[in-house]
């Protein structure tokens, strides 16, 4: 083998390696990336499983929204009308956070079943429902109906 | 009345536009030249009753005509008149006409340009802009028609989403579309020369001008949309992964790669095969993007409709224009013969590496963007990817690249000694090295691994860029000369280094802070004081504001008095906040004003972002360089007729 061939065989083995652990490095920060979205009927009936951070969406329920005094954290309940899951967050609240308007956010499981929000998104505009949302209300409504 | 000729008007673009598409590609095919002279006349009457039918709905914004449903929905009399004229592209089918617009504009100066070229392939390249025209137009009469009337007429508008009523918000559409638009003329001049069976270097030559020009917007209309959503949306960060920002991103990594491609296919006539189809990918992506925008399967302010049938329009054009594209790319394989070979240190070997990586780049986040959509459509559950998964991928590949891209820069066609390599950036990676692990630790006092990797190679890609104009500059004696086009190289590449060192230093040394204040409150955040003042009421032209006043001060001296505010439109009645932001060149303090807490307290965000602005100068100057290699002198030349460069199909294939 001329060194050369050598030098060659060696670049050749060297970014085989980098595409073999980039390419396992990726998929793991993918799989740990999945973030799955849940109605409060879905968490009620143990969907959630082992998932440790998802998103929960639904309907700021009416007259649920309260601040702790003297603190950023805010509590408020999210609803699809069937089942209710309690939230509370701390930070700012986004400009379309609105009680009887559709949110949806990420966050664990604390517990007592209390969900711990890291982010309230709102990425839709006021008479936009965020389509997750709108789909786990008719769910909940069929159900209802059963 | 008016707006029905505004309607007549597409109408009569969309005839046009056909006969744009048909006569000059059968005329080409035939041989028929009086068929192919008809390409420049369809052309410029489309762009014709294209600009009239814009111009109609212009009026009708201006005009409050509340009888056009599109107006009603996205202009108010309240509106100020500036906002207006950006109004017309604020909703799904006004920025369907945009596109339009904008296509036939390009149409226009491809038609007027490619006058020194031969008819066959002029006509081609006009012939298949018409073809995407037809299918944009096609699109907006049957499903997304601007000059539909409501019946009976509004009283009133429903104004423009308050979002968009916002200086960079009026030129980022614009911008991305002339991006995003003009990536179908390399589209066009790949598939012509597909069709004629010439892909050699003079057709390379044609291309590129018109890639960096589609690519300097395509650059400028994102950074726009960056730094806007970094102001308004009040949250601070200035990319999110979005799916809509993937939308526009990944044509703009496949553009970046078509220009490099290019450039060595301009250059030695290789990789040509690898170019026709980066310019389809490229152009496909575009498509792609539309459709994930405008079908209303993403949430953001961009999904104006969830019309299925849109959707469905779409997609189809998109498969019959990629899919066409890429079978007539198959049955013409034979022709895509390389004209020479290159050494493994060269030119060529470094623009391979960044084109291999670009495009993994861009398969990881197309990935991202497209699986939890498939999962959707699938219903197998609803999921999102989360940044870190993008961040990563991304970072990935580009740490190579960029590694790569400061030797590149400096290596010469064909074959490279290394040596010579070696001995002209021994100095510039050792200087950088040594100032990324030590200026955080001198400047921010703390540093880490990932920091001075960033550091490191955004201070390598702006030395190297830096190496060879400084030289010209301060040495004029030695008499090395740089074309206009190295120029831009250079600067484009120093734009890279720039951002890097923006995007590092911001992610690493960012204060973030969320507090609650009663006025009088003084406290400290990453080494400014704050004294927060109060709230008063402020009225606007159509919004009712609640502006605070929050003291910056350093060492007891004010620096600035920051204004956010809370405004509420009037119209659509929904809450907005306005940050503050005392920018300077190494900083951004960055306030935002968020819920009254009762009592006359108020919660605040609260951001110190150290070298933020580096990350949309970069990009301006990215553009900037982009401007200067667009119009260099030999692109202005008239092209002489293939004297230089053999046709393909025989000459110097076996070189390779």
């Amino acid at each position: 083998m001329t060194p050369r061939r050598r030098r060659r065989l060696l670049l050749i083995g060297l970014v085989l390696t980098g595409v073999v652990v980039s390419a396992v490095l990726a998929l793991r920060a993918f799989q740990l990336n999945l973030q799955y979205f849940f109605s409060p009927t879905q968490i009620a009936d143990g969907e959630v499983g082992d998932a440790r951070r998802f998103r929960l969406g639904g309907m700021v329920l009416e007259e649920s929204v309260e601040r702790e005094e003297g603190s950023l954290t805010v509590n408020f309940v999210v609803t699809d009308y069937l089942h209710s899951v309690p939230v509370s967050y701390t930070g700012v609240l986004p400009d379309l956070f609105q009680e009887g308007k559709g949110v949806v956010t990420l966050g664990s499981m604390g517990p007592s079943g209390h969900f711990v929000a890291e982010e309230v998104l709102a990425k839709h505009d006021e008479n936009y429902m965020p389509p997750e949302v709108a789909e786990a209300l008719e769910q909940a409504r069929e159900r209802e109906q059963l | 009345m008016i707006p029905e000729f505004g309607q007549f008007a597409l109408v009569l673009a969309l005839c046009l536009s056909v006969s744009q598409a048909v006569l000059p590609l059968v005329g080409a095919h035939t041989g028929r030249s009086d068929f192919m002279a008809l390409a420049r006349p369809t052309a410029a009457g489309q762009f014709v009753f294209v600009a009239l039918a814009y111009v109609v709905l212009t009026q009708a914004f201006l005009a409050d005509d509340f009888s056009v449903r599109y107006v009603a929905q996205n202009s108010n009399t309240e509106l100020p008149t500036a906002y207006k004229f950006a109004a017309v592209w604020g909703g799904h089918e006004g920025s369907l006409l945009l596109w339009s617009m904008i296509l036939a504009v390009w149409t226009l100066a491809v038609a007027a340009a490619s006058r020194a070229q031969p008819a066959m392939f002029a006509s081609r390249v006009i012939g298949v802009l018409g073809i995407v025209s037809a299918g944009v137009l096609a699109f907006t009469i049957f499903t997304s028609n601007p000059f539909d009337r409501l019946i009976p007429a509004a009283f009133e508008g429903n104004d423009l989403n308050p979002l968009l009523q916002d200086p960079a918000m009026v030129a980022h559409p614009p911008m991305l579309y002339v991006g995003y638009v003009g990536l179908a003329v390399p589209f066009a001049f790949a598939v012509a020369a597909l069709l004629t069976g010439r892909l050699d270097k003079n057709w390379a030559r044609w291309t590129r001008p018109w890639t960096v020009v589609a690519w300097l917007f395509l650059t400028l209309g994102i950074a726009l949309g960056s730094w806007w959503a970094y102001y308004e949306l009040g949250w601070g960060g200035w990319w999110f992964w979005d799916p809509v920002e993937n939308a526009s991103f990944m044509p703009w990594l496949m553009g970046t790669a078509l220009l490099h491609s290019l450039a060595v296919t301009e250059k030695r006539g290789i990789f040509k095969s690898w170019t026709v189809l980066l310019a389809i990918a490229a152009f496909s992506l575009s498509l792609l993007g539309t459709f994930l925008v405008r079908s209303g399967v993403l949430i953001s302010v961009h999904a104006f409709a969830s019309d299925p049938t849109r959707g469905l329009f779409i997609l189809m054009l998109l498969g019959l224009i990629s899919g066409g594209a890429l079978l007539l790319y198959a049955a013409r394989a034979k022709l895509m013969v390389a004209e020479g070979g290159f050494r493994l240190l060269s030119r060529e070997s470094f623009l391979m590496a960044n084109n291999i990586l670009l495009v993994a780049a861009t398969g990881a986040v197309l990935f991202g963007t497209l699986y939890p959509l498939f999962l959707d459509a699938l219903e197998l559950g609803k999921i999102s990817v989360g940044p870190p998964y993008f961040n990563l991928v991304f970072l990935l590949p580009m740490l190579p690249l960029v590694l790569l891209l400061g030797a590149g820069m400096h290596a010469w066609w064909m074959k490279m000694n290394a040596s010579a390599l070696v001995r002209k950036l021994a100095w510039p990676a050792g200087i950088a090295v040594a100032l990324g692990v030590a200026l955080p630790l001198v400047v921010f006092g703390q540093s880490s691994f990932m920091t001075a990797i960033g550091v490191i190679a955004g201070l390598w890609v702006c030395g190297a860029a830096l190496l060879d104009p400084l030289r010209r500059l301060l040495r004029p004696q030695q008499g090395m000369r740089l074309t206009r086009a190295a120029w831009g190289m250079f600067l484009a590449h120093f734009g890279v280094g720039i951002f890097i060192l923006g995007a590092t230093v911001t992610s690493a040394y960012n204060v973030e802070t969320d507090r609650g204040v009663s006025p009088g409150d003084r406290w400290e955040t990453g080494g400014y004081e704050f004294v927060f003042r109060g709230v008063r009421d402020v009225p606007g032209p159509n919004f009712d504001a609640v502006e605070g006043e929050v003291e910056l001060r350093r060492g007891g001296e004010l620096i600035a008095l920051l204004t956010p505010q809370k405004r509420v439109y009037r119209v659509q009645q929904s809450p907005m906040t306005e940050a503050a932001i005392d920018g300077r060149i190494h900083r951004d303090v960055f306030v935002a004003l968020g819920d009254s807490l009762g009592g006359g307290a108020w919660s605040l965000r609260i951001q110190i972002k150290p070298l933020i602005r580096f990350i949309w100068y970069g990009c301006a100057i990215m553009a900037l360089g982009g401007l200067l290699a667009a119009t260099d002198r030999r692109y202005r030349r008239v092209p002489e007729r293939s004297t230089s460069s053999p046709a393909v199909g025989h000459g110097t294939a076996g070189e390779a």
